[in-house]
């Protein structure tokens, strides 16, 4: 469904990586693997959009991502290195506003629940900078589910998370793709998931 | 346009618990004009005839003063990165951002200034003609405003490069919203320049959003 | 600018507009010194003397091509800008940074020659009319431009986002100048002017003319050299760069 050919990235007057090529079918998963520097969040970045490669091709299903925009943004969820949460607003609203953004309606039972699924029960109503870096994480996760994309883009998913909520996480990960869903995800810890493949940097 | 009402919503939810930064550039609006008859003299006659150049300067300094507020904060936390991906057309969405800006520091000074005019004995007539210019002429600054805003995120020297792109920018503005004030004072009448304030905001409304997109689009490359 | 009647995307990549800039300098700096001999013998001997000006009106020949020329090489500048951004080429953007200083040189020039022709005649050094109040936002739309783009350190940003400002610059430049007009007429009323001049001599006309043909040529000629400055900055990484002559002394 993914399908990339001859990527090449710079970044400045460096050339980080070129000629890269893989494709992605549902149910499938790609971890990125490179040291610090080599390239990985760059190469996410270019395969969601926000960065136009140097070279190369990115397309879903069948079409570029580029002529496809909206549509390929609305399948597709890019969690980064960053938050990506409001400090002062509560993870209820966090979850909320955010699916409006995408144009979705969230209830109020639907995103307590999810909240509760993610370990963030009683702490729905407190705003997020009250709450600790692993929670903070959590809230930001939480959109893994509300926002059902098809393709997962993630750059190290499993910072700041303790072990409980990292197995939480790959369990969620591997139901993703159970479903027909796609990943891709760099991490240096080496994940117990099925059904994926690895690209060096 | 349950995305726009949402990002509107959003950014005043913000603004409502960050109240500081609002209040400090309305404080700072209230310092400025208040520094010009300090710096001039107390003279009624001399007062009242700088009175709408100075309520305006100040206003675009004030706005200025609140642009950086507009993107840097998303971008700093990641939450822009989230807006340009959203399948919302990030037109729409920068729209609302403008919009919520102008709601929390262009509003705030049109219901200010004409309690400030009092102070340079201007009358009720022309206080009216004042506000009703800056009422046009806010959602302009906040419009041209946003356009610097993207170009310089992220950009060293940010504020001071910021004024430097933007000022030049607002003259048109600040002659025609200051020049109604006085023409109404005058005699002349005020509609002309009301109506050209109306017409470069109707410009800005269309190609504002647009080319802040495209601004904001190259600062996340 | 010329090279648009050549297929000029064989010299769109900084590789070959190289050597083909530094052959065109030398031409366009003699181009710039014949028109500038001329213009100034005609500036100084051929125009007539002033009735009501006398002889300091001359600085005239300077005043107005300067002033021509900080308007056409924004334009051309935002041309190439636009150029850059939409087509996606390196060269383009590389254009505009080259032309922006002399543009803002053009600029000052400008201020300062009214200035200088304000003195003598209206008695200050500067008058608030608006020819030169445009010019003075014309000048500080330029330092935003050059600051803007000194500001980022990727060049392809900078490139990217300068274009967008001049864009947004010369759709403004009308407005502005309309703005500061409005401004002028209602404030000042029938006052001095700078540009309320006599009818010109047809002799004045030329002089004019040919000084600013003879600024053309030199912005060109300066920008080319500028251009390759920029080239060889940007490209010191790759290995046509590093066989040059002048790298490798």
């Amino acid at each position: 469904m993914l399908s990339v050919s001859n990527l090449s990235c710079v970044r400045g007057e460096r050339r980080l990586f070129s000629g890269l090529r893989f494709d992605l079918a549902p149910g499938e998963w790609l971890h990125v693997q490179g040291e610090n520097g080599a390239g990985k969040t760059t190469l996410l970045r270019a395969l969601v959009g926000l960065s136009p490669p140097a070279d190369g091709d990115i397309r879903w299903r069948g079409e570029s991502i580029r002529r496809l925009g909206e549509d390929y943004r609305r399948e597709m969820l890019y969690l980064g290195h960053y938050g990506a949460v409001k400090e002062e607003l509560t993870p209820l609203e966090n979850l909320q506003l955010a699916a409006a953004l995408d144009g979705r309606n969230l209830d109020d039972r639907e995103a307590i629940a999810t909240l509760h699924r993610f370990g963030l029960k009683g702490r729905e109503e407190l705003p997020v900078r009250f709450l600790s870096a692993g929670q903070k994480r959590r809230v930001l996760l939480a959109r893994l589910v509300t926002r059902q994309a098809v393709l997962w883009v993630l750059d190290e998913p499993f910072t700041a998370l303790d072990v409980k909520a990292v197995d939480m996480l790959s369990a969620l990960i591997s139901e993703h793709l159970a479903g027909g869903g796609l990943a891709i995800l760099t991490s240096h810890q080496t994940m117990p998931i099925a059904g994926g493949r690895a690209i060096k940097l | 346009m349950s995305a726009l009402l949402a990002i509107v919503r959003r950014d005043l939810l913000l603004a409502m618990r960050r109240k500081s930064e609002v209040l400090t550039a309305l404080f700072f609006f209230i310092i400025v004009v208040s520094l010009f008859p300090l710096g001039i003299g107390p003279e009624p006659q001399l007062l009242k005839k700088i009175a709408p150049g100075v309520l305006w300067v100040a206003a675009l300094l004030a706005t200025m003063l609140s642009l950086n507020r507009l993107f840097a904060t998303d971008h700093a936390d990641g939450t822009l990165e989230q807006l340009v991906l959203s399948p919302t057309p990030l037109g729409l969405l920068v729209a609302g951002k403008i919009a919520a800006h102008w709601l929390t520091s262009g509003l705030p000074l049109v219901l200010l200034a004409p309690v400030l005019g009092l102070q340079f004995d201007l009358e009720a007539s022309a206080l009216g003609v004042l506000v009703g210019a800056l009422l046009l002429g806010t959602p302009l600054l906040s419009l041209i405003g946003a356009i610097g805003a993207a170009l310089t995120l992220g950009v060293r020297g940010g504020g001071v490069l910021l004024s430097l792109l933007v000022l030049p920018l607002y003259i048109p503005a600040l002659i025609f919203g200051a020049g109604a004030v006085e023409a109404h004072i005058s005699g002349l009448g005020a509609g002309g320049h009301l109506s050209l304030l109306a017409a470069l905001l109707a410009l800005a409304a269309f190609f504002a959003p647009w080319a802040t997109t495209a601004a904001l689009r190259i600062a996340l490359e | 600018m010329n090279n648009r009647l050549i297929n000029w995307f064989k010299f769109a990549s900084p590789q070959s507009f190289y050597p083909l800039a530094g052959k065109m300098i030398p031409w366009f700096w003699a181009l710039a010194a014949v028109f500038g001999v001329v213009g100034l013998w005609i500036s100084f001997f051929a125009a007539p003397t002033d009735a009501q000006q006398g002889e300091g009106y001359r600085i005239i020949f300077l005043h107005v091509p300067a002033s021509w020329m900080s308007m056409f090489i924004y334009l051309v500048m935002a041309a190439w800008a636009g150029l850059g951004l939409t087509l996606n080429t390196r060269l383009s953007g590389m254009m505009a940074q080259a032309l922006a200083p002399t543009g803002a040189l053009m600029a000052f020039l400008s201020l300062w020659t009214g200035a200088l022709w304000g003195k003598p005649m209206w008695g200050a050094w500067w008058v608030w009319d608006a020819r030169l109040t445009s010019e003075l936002i014309l000048f500080f739309l330029y330092i935003g431009f050059i600051a803007l783009q000194a500001a980022i350190d990727d060049p392809r940003r900078a490139d990217k986002a300068g274009a967008i400002l001049a864009l947004v610059g010369v759709v403004n430049i009308p407005i502005i100048y309309f703005s500061v007009k409005w401004w002028n007429t209602l404030h000042q009323g029938a006052s001095v002017s700078l540009t309320r001049s006599p009818s010109m001599a047809q002799t004045m006309l030329w002089g004019m003319l040919v000084m600013a043909l003879c600024f053309w040529m030199y912005s060109i000629a300066v920008a080319l050299m500028r251009v390759r400055a920029i080239i060889l900055e940007r490209e010191t990484h790759t290995e046509w760069v590093k066989e040059l002559d002048e790298v490798k002394r």
